[in-house]
């Protein structure tokens, strides 16, 4: 198992440096940093001596990959990739655009990130499993054909319409959750409870009939007919055989759910005003603050293949068949 | 008045696509198995349903897509011998043959924000009145309603003008009756066809599609009786009519959904069966690039490419000669990073799929018979798996659509000047807190943005259902 993980970590090491690598040619090639000095500087006050001074002051001015002025080893490490890129590594990422160092402010906000992401993440599975338990259980009679429709239409409305409607329905009209906001402490539940609720109903639709027709797939094989004859209830197969045995591609499945919880959180967390990762991202983005977006770029990749690991070791965690190593 | 067309670079794709979709129609005719399955598709309610409200869509978009530039009037000064010889001159502004016909809800503008068939202007505004004083009231609008006396309610003008849209509604769909009816009535007689449709004992679900064309036809009919008169779904901040905002959001959204799949599938196709086909260190380097591609969170990745893009465009004016063709190219690139981030799931797919057809009997057989690789991928591979492609561009497009509005919203989807769904949302999302509350904007775009994402879902899953051998078994 502690094989398996040291090796899986390893693997992520190359990927994490092409990742690297193709956010530097990204941001350094596509455009070049007089490009960028110009834009940010606007174009009226873009002097060469500005923009030599601007690169100077961010430590633009070096070469990309070789430096033939420097000495020695230096040649290769005094170079715009080694400063800017590869030392994101040791998560060092420099400094934003109003002078805050970035690595600090992405420390400081990763805590109310999760506050939102964990719970929402956490209740729409369990939300998703059971109504599609549900539509299983009432599975092709009309209460199933309707909660299907129901998925459909659901997973058809934008999820901006579920931040939007939500946020005016139950804070404005109803007065039932702040509008926006967050503190730390006791008081977080009163701030989250509608982000986290609004996350999991924006995504029911999808996920729930993503996993009625896993659960179709598993009804139909002969253990759960084994199990119905020597006389268990409908439920007791569901939910001790179905469900089981349906934890592999619910895993595989939530894999591709972790991304997109960066992404719901994203636009959650600019709407309700929580400091976390995404509203700074938007907020990065919104400023053209590069340095702060290639960090998000790099953090989010560690974030997605960590999260990768873990769910290959709860494979076996789930099926004992599943050996790692 | 002479008119120049423009043909923008995303018009040029649409009409790639659609030369491409009628050669993708034409091979499915002639081949049995695909025909079989499109007719399962068809079979459908939900399908056929849709397919009618899709093709809406699409007769919307593509109209939107032939650009022109028209010519600008001469100046008065100058005189009758002088206009022979005068260079031409055409306006910057570039129109579409939807803006044409949108004509008087494109120019009637009001000043700002009007409620759906509202008379009046939504703010009150300071007057000064015949006698000296000062009074709040909320003036007349410039064009809403204008033709109504002072007190004459608006109801029954309304009414009035609705009398006749049932009928022309009627008309529609009973001469498309009549067209399928004919088509059918072989053997049997029209009417007699035309009563099997009615009854809905058809093989393909004719009925359904035909109560959808009834249901569009009424609502177009009553759109052109009352949209000059009236700003049917009100108007926005500066005072732009929504539904002509409505009605041009669907183009980018069509673009955005289509344009970015056809960009991403060329590459997809070529990388995922090559990989899965020649395995060893092409599979290797294949397979690392779209893990590396893969694991950085597309939204990030998009916002990364989408600044660069920003950028480039923003150093290099000289590139566009109008402001349309600047949007133009920030859409299509918007396209193509799309197209660049979410290649790699079809990627993925196919290098399986091909992985398993590898070892199959018949490719087997084309191999020892001496056939290049390419014609093995070309002739054997490549069309055993276009299901997959089918399918996986059907449920594409509509998770596209809704993608479009979130990018807008964080500031790195569209242009600011390009109408979309996305953009629409954005301007009205802030008025939600005032008082009475605006709700008409946001309505109406998250309204059309339902009925074409829930119409592309239902018909991606007809072919999906159709298409995917695995869902047949059962």
């Amino acid at each position: 198992m502690l094989a398996y993980i040291v090796r899986r970590l390893l693997y992520a090491v190359p990927i994490l440096l092409g990742v690297n690598l193709f956010t530097f040619m990204l941001f350094f090639g596509v455009n070049s940093p007089d490009d960028i000095a110009r834009m940010q500087l606007g174009a009226k006050y873009a002097s060469p001596e500005a923009i030599q001074r601007w690169k100077v002051e961010r430590g633009y001015d070096k070469p990309m990959f070789y430096n033939p002025a420097q000495e020695g080893a230096e040649k290769l490490t005094d170079t715009l990739f080694v400063d800017k890129s590869l030392r994101m590594f040791t998560f060092d990422f420099g400094q934003a655009n109003d002078g805050h160092d970035i690595a600090l402010e992405i420390r400081g906000r990763v805590g109310p990130s999760f506050a939102v992401a964990l719970p929402t993440f956490a209740l729409s599975l369990v939300a998703a499993i059971t109504f599609a338990m549900l539509l299983v259980f009432f599975r092709a009679t009309v209460l199933d054909f309707w909660g299907v429709t129901l998925c459909v239409i659901m997973m058809s409305i934008s999820s901006m319409f579920y931040i939007i409607g939500g946020q005016w329905l139950v804070s404005k009209a109803w007065a039932l959750a702040p509008v926006s906001g967050y503190a730390g402490g006791v008081d977080m539940g009163r701030f989250l409870w509608l982000p986290v609720f609004i996350g999991v109903v924006g995504g029911l639709g999808a996920s729930a009939r993503w996993y009625r027709t896993i659960f179709l797939e598993e009804i139909s094989r002969d253990y759960i007919r084994t199990a119905r004859a020597k006389g268990l209830s409908e439920l007791a197969a569901l939910f001790r055989h179905v469900l089981k045995n349906a934890m592999i591609p619910i895993l595989t499945g939530v894999v591709v759910v972790i991304p997109a919880l960066f992404t719901g959180s994203l636009v959650m967390e600019s709407f309700f005003a929580i400091p976390g990762l995404g509203s700074y991202t938007i907020e990065a983005i919104r400023s053209q603050d590069f340095g702060v977006v290639r960090s998000m770029v790099f953090i989010g990749s560690v974030l997605y293949i960590i999260s990768l690991i873990l769910t290959d070791i709860s494979y076996t965690l789930v099926d004992p068949r599943v050996r790692l190593g | 008045m002479g008119v120049k067309p423009v043909l923008l670079l995303t018009d040029l794709l649409v009409f790639t696509l659609i030369v491409c979709a009628v050669f993708f129609a034409i091979q499915a005719r002639r081949h049995a198995p695909s025909r079989e399955a499109w007719r399962r598709v068809g079979r459908q309610p939900a399908a056929m349903a849709s397919a009618v409200i899709l093709s809406v869509f699409a007769i919307i978009g593509v109209m939107d897509s032939l650009h022109y530039r028209s010519q600008l009037p001469l100046e008065q000064s100058e005189s009758a011998a002088v206009e022979k010889t005068a260079p031409v001159v055409y306006s910057t502004e570039v129109l579409s043959v939807l803006d044409a016909l949108l004509m008087p809800l494109r120019v009637q503008m009001e000043k700002t924000y009007s409620v759906p068939f509202a008379r009046e202007s939504f703010q009150r505004e300071t007057v000064e009145q015949a006698d000296g004083g000062q009074a709040r009231i909320t003036p007349r609008l410039a064009y809403g309603a204008r033709h109504l006396q002072e007190g004459e309610p608006s109801l029954p003008d309304i009414a009035r003008r609705l009398v006749w849209t049932p009928f022309q509604a009627l008309a529609v769909a009973g001469a498309l009756l009549c067209v399928v009816g004919i088509k059918r009535s072989r053997g049997v007689g029209i009417v007699a066809a035309m009563r099997h449709i009615l009854a809905g004992c058809t093989e393909l679900a004719w009925r359904p599609a035909l109560i959808v064309v009834f249901l569009v036809a009424l609502l177009v009919a009553a759109g052109v009786a009352l949209a000059p008169h009236y700003h049917v779904l009100g108007t926005d901040k500066v005072g732009q009519d929504v539904l002509y905002l409505s009605l041009k959001s669907i183009r980018t959204g069509l673009v955005i959904g289509t344009l970015t799949t056809l960009i991403m599938l060329p590459f997809a196709v070529m990388f995922g069966i090559v990989a899965g086909y020649l395995g060893g260190w092409v599979d290797d380097v294949i397979q690392y690039f779209y893990t590396v591609l893969n694991s950085i969170p597309s939204v990030l990745l998009i916002a990364a490419s989408v600044l660069m893009m920003q950028v480039m465009i923003d150093t290099h004016p000289q590139w566009f000669d109008t402001a349309a063709e600047r949007a133009d190219a920030r859409l299509l690139a918007l396209c193509a990073i799309l197209g660049i981030t979410s290649w790699t799931g079809l990627c993925r797919l196919l290098r399986g799929e091909t992985l398993k057809l590898r070892e199959l009997d018949y490719v087997q057989a084309a191999r020892a018979f001496g056939a290049s690789t390419a014609q093995i991928l070309r002739r054997h591979i490549l069309p055993n798996v276009m299901h997959i492609v089918l399918i996986t561009v059907a449920l594409d497009f509509s998770i596209l659509v809704l993608t479009e509005a979130v990018l807008s919203y964080v500031g790195i989807g569209v242009d600011p000047f390009t109408i979309s769904f996305g953009s629409m949302i954005n301007a009205a999302r802030a008025e939600l807190a005032r008082e009475p509350v605006v709700w008409w904007s946001l309505a109406s775009a998250f309204g059309f943005m339902l009925t074409l994402v829930l119409a592309a879902n239902l018909l991606a899953d007809a072919v999906r259902d159709a298409f995917d051998p695995r869902r047949q078994i059962r």
